[in-house]
């Protein structure tokens, strides 16, 4: 505990209630015009796991209808309606948003040592913003739906769709400004907010992460604005941008779009390097092997993101040369991520693993996430892409990645971190059942869809021929088990909150400035500024755990 | 900012403001307004291959402007500076791979063997 001065200032964990965060102030409106970065980060929690269960339940009724060839359930017009709701809820208010807003904002102050975000009000400001887009994403589902994709390609978006598309953009047009003021928010904190002695290169990588993620937020997300805007503007006025009747190339509304959507990617996946780097760390009581490496793959992986777009439109009409050079830029995102990928299973070697439930969910994610990178090399390879594009190869390659990678990362992080944000324990046992209920589901639901893929089963098509029944079945169940899988951890975490024993300041026993203040952590997280003085993850001065460790 | 006032109450302050007089905003303003005018003059003038660019030599004017005087940068160094020029730069990026791509849809598709081509320029030079 020799990282801060704030120790000594800590109450006893049983005796009576401290005042914190959470029972400073009460009401709705204590919370609707909070300006403090760890109510904010739960206000977000809540809107995203509202929009995790709205594409959840689009989700399920895609799964059902694939039961049988003919569809189970929907007619196709539905189902086309079904699979554009799940690709846009999940990604834009969800994925997207998940760890940064929630994690991250409740955690950059504290890791920094400050005591909130460099721009308290444009906090506020960001989910006022991000949920008046939920709100009109909601409204476009309620009222009909959209059925161009999550990707609003040209010219059917423009031209031919009879959906809501118009309003469907403005919802994303609206969070991605959300996106952008919580980037400059982060990106400022992480510059100007550290406590004294938080050198660069003593900062949790959880944080270089999120300064990766950051950057991509803000460089980004205007572009993916200004595409929908010209979308909007070609179907309202007709102006020629994109459709080749009226002059423009459809092509270019392609670039545009991947230009952010495959950064994007990496705004989901980042974030959850950076969780995971962590629970490695926590779990082999260990510091992460090679941290500068690490620390630089995430810069490396950030600017990397943004030069390989144009492998999504190997098959498009994009120029061969052009496909040449975006292929050889895709590969090379493969050597930062295996750079983590190494070094996480370096840190594992000779640690003191225990088997705790984020740590379950840490290696469900290098496992998953390994899976999901290598057969992403089959698409950004031109000869192989041909014969994969556009079918459930595709849809098990980024599901392993934006659910097996992201999703297993966000709820470790939870996990690890709900101790500290309720002050609450909640069941390891349970927890850890669910792990595996997910993990099990996860593979069962998504592995079948890599062999559909190869035999030739495209994605987005409410009816397939007979002979993919057998393993469609089973994608379903698999489907089924993860749902059960994340039900599980909704009802034991919201139980945690009235009957889960009281955690004390460092349940794990962790490293980090976030563990050595109180749990909740009191409004200002610190009673002092604290002063740091060692390396991050140095585990041989760290306490012991107080939960039983396995 | 809490660090702010620690760092006043210290005796260093922190942020040095430039405050810009209310004249130069004005003048960078009537500039906008006429270039704005010119702008729309121009569309309606024919100048062949030269309506793209001069549209848009007026409009990266009209950008600098803004950038320089009314966002700062003009009176800001370091980290502002830095998030400018990569801007820029990554829109240097979007822009150069996406003409990569348009650039050379025409090109063949199947391009000759490299020793088809290379052999009689070595042989030419050669011999």
């Amino acid at each position: 505990m020799s990282t801060t001065a704030t120790v000594e200032n800590l109450p006893n964990a049983s005796a009576e209630p401290q005042v914190n965060y959470l029972n400073a102030r009460y009401g709705v409106k204590s919370w609707l015009l909070t300006v403090d970065h760890k109510r904010i980060g739960l206000l977000y929690l809540c809107t995203i796991t509202v929009m995790f269960v709205v594409g959840g339940i689009a989700a399920t009724m895609m799964r059902i209808n694939l039961l049988e060839p003919q569809g189970a359930l929907v007619e196709p017009e539905t189902y086309n309606k079904l699979f554009s709701t799940h690709g846009l809820v999940m990604v834009f208010f969800f994925l997207v948003p998940s760890i940064p807003v929630t994690l991250g904002n409740f955690l950059i102050p504290m890791m920094i040592g400050a005591r909130d975000v460099a721009f308290p009000r444009l906090n506020l400001l960001s989910w006022y913003i991000f949920a008046t887009g939920c709100l009109i994403m909601l409204y476009v589902v309620c009222t009909g739906g959209v059925d161009t994709g999550w990707t609003f390609y040209t010219p059917f978006s423009t031209t031919y769709s009879t959906t809501d598309v118009v309003l469907a953009a403005l919802s994303i047009f609206v969070a991605g400004f959300s996106s952008i003021l919580t980037g400059v928010n982060f990106i400022v904190t992480i510059h100007k907010m550290r406590a004294p002695g938080m050198t660069w290169f003593r900062l949790p990588l959880f944080i270089w992460s999120m300064y990766a993620s950051a950057i991509i937020f803000v460089l980004g997300t205007p572009v993916i604005a200004i595409t929908l805007l010209l979308l909007g503007v070609e179907r309202l006025l007709h102006v020629g941008i994109f459709d080749p009747a009226l002059g423009g190339d459809p092509l270019l509304f392609q670039h545009l779009f991947w230009f952010y959507s495959h950064p994007a990617v990496y705004i989901m996946i980042l974030p959850s390097m950076g969780v995971i780097s962590e629970l490695i760390a926590a779990f082999s009581r260990k510091r992460i092997f090679g941290y500068s490496f690490v620390a630089f793959s995430s810069l490396a992986i950030a600017i990397i993101s943004f030069l390989v777009w144009g492998h999504h439109m190997f098959v498009s009409g994009e120029s061969i040369y052009a496909g040449l050079v975006f292929s050889v830029l895709s590969f090379l995102v493969a050597i930062p991520s295996a750079v983590k990928v190494f070094n996480w299973t370096a840190t594992l070697y000779k640690g003191s693993i225990s088997y705790e439930a984020p740590m379950l969910y840490a290696l469900g994610f290098l496992g998953l996430f390994t899976i999901g990178g290598l057969t992403g090399l089959y698409l950004a390879s031109l000869s192989t892409d041909v014969h994969l594009s556009g079918t459930y190869f595709v849809v098990a390659h980024f599901h392993y990645i934006m659910v097996g990678a992201a999703v297993m990362a966000f709820m470790g992080g939870i996990h690890f971190w709900w101790p500290k944000i309720t002050g609450h324990l909640y069941p390891d046992l349970w927890a850890r059942i669910a792990a595996a209920i997910i993990f099990i589901g996860f593979n069962l639901t998504f592995f079948p869809q890599f062999v559909l893929g190869y035999l030739g089963m495209p994605r987005r098509y409410a009816m397939y021929p007979a002979e993919f029944q057998a393993l469609n079945v089973l994608s379903t169940a698999g489907a089924s088990v993860l749902a059960v899988g994340y039900i599980i951890p909704f009802i034991y975490l919201i139980w945690s909150l009235k009957y889960g024993p009281v955690a004390g300041p460092n349940p794990f026993g962790a490293k980090g400035l976030e563990w050595t203040t109180q749990s909740p952590p009191p409004t200002e997280n610190y009673l002092k500024i604290p002063i740091v003085t060692e390396e991050a993850y140095n585990y041989e001065t760290a306490p012991e755990p107080e939960v039983v460790r396995v | 900012m809490s660090s702010h006032s620690e760092s006043a109450a210290h005796g260093h302050l922190m942020f040095h403001e430039h405050v810009v007089p209310v004249s130069t905003y004005l003048a960078v303003f009537i500039t906008l307004l006429i270039a704005t005018g010119l702008t729309t003059w121009i569309a309606f003038q024919d100048l062949g291959q030269w309506n793209l660019v001069v549209a848009l030599a007026i409009a990266v004017c009209k950008a600098s402007l803004v950038v320089l005087f009314f966002m700062h940068v003009k009176y800001n160094k370091g980290l502002s500076r830095i998030v400018l020029i990569a801007a820029v730069f990554w829109l240097g990026i979007m822009i150069t791979f996406t003409l990569a791509d348009e650039l050379t849809r025409h090109w063949q598709i199947n391009p000759q063997p490299w020793v088809g081509t290379i052999v009689p320029v070595v042989r030419h030079l050669l011999f």
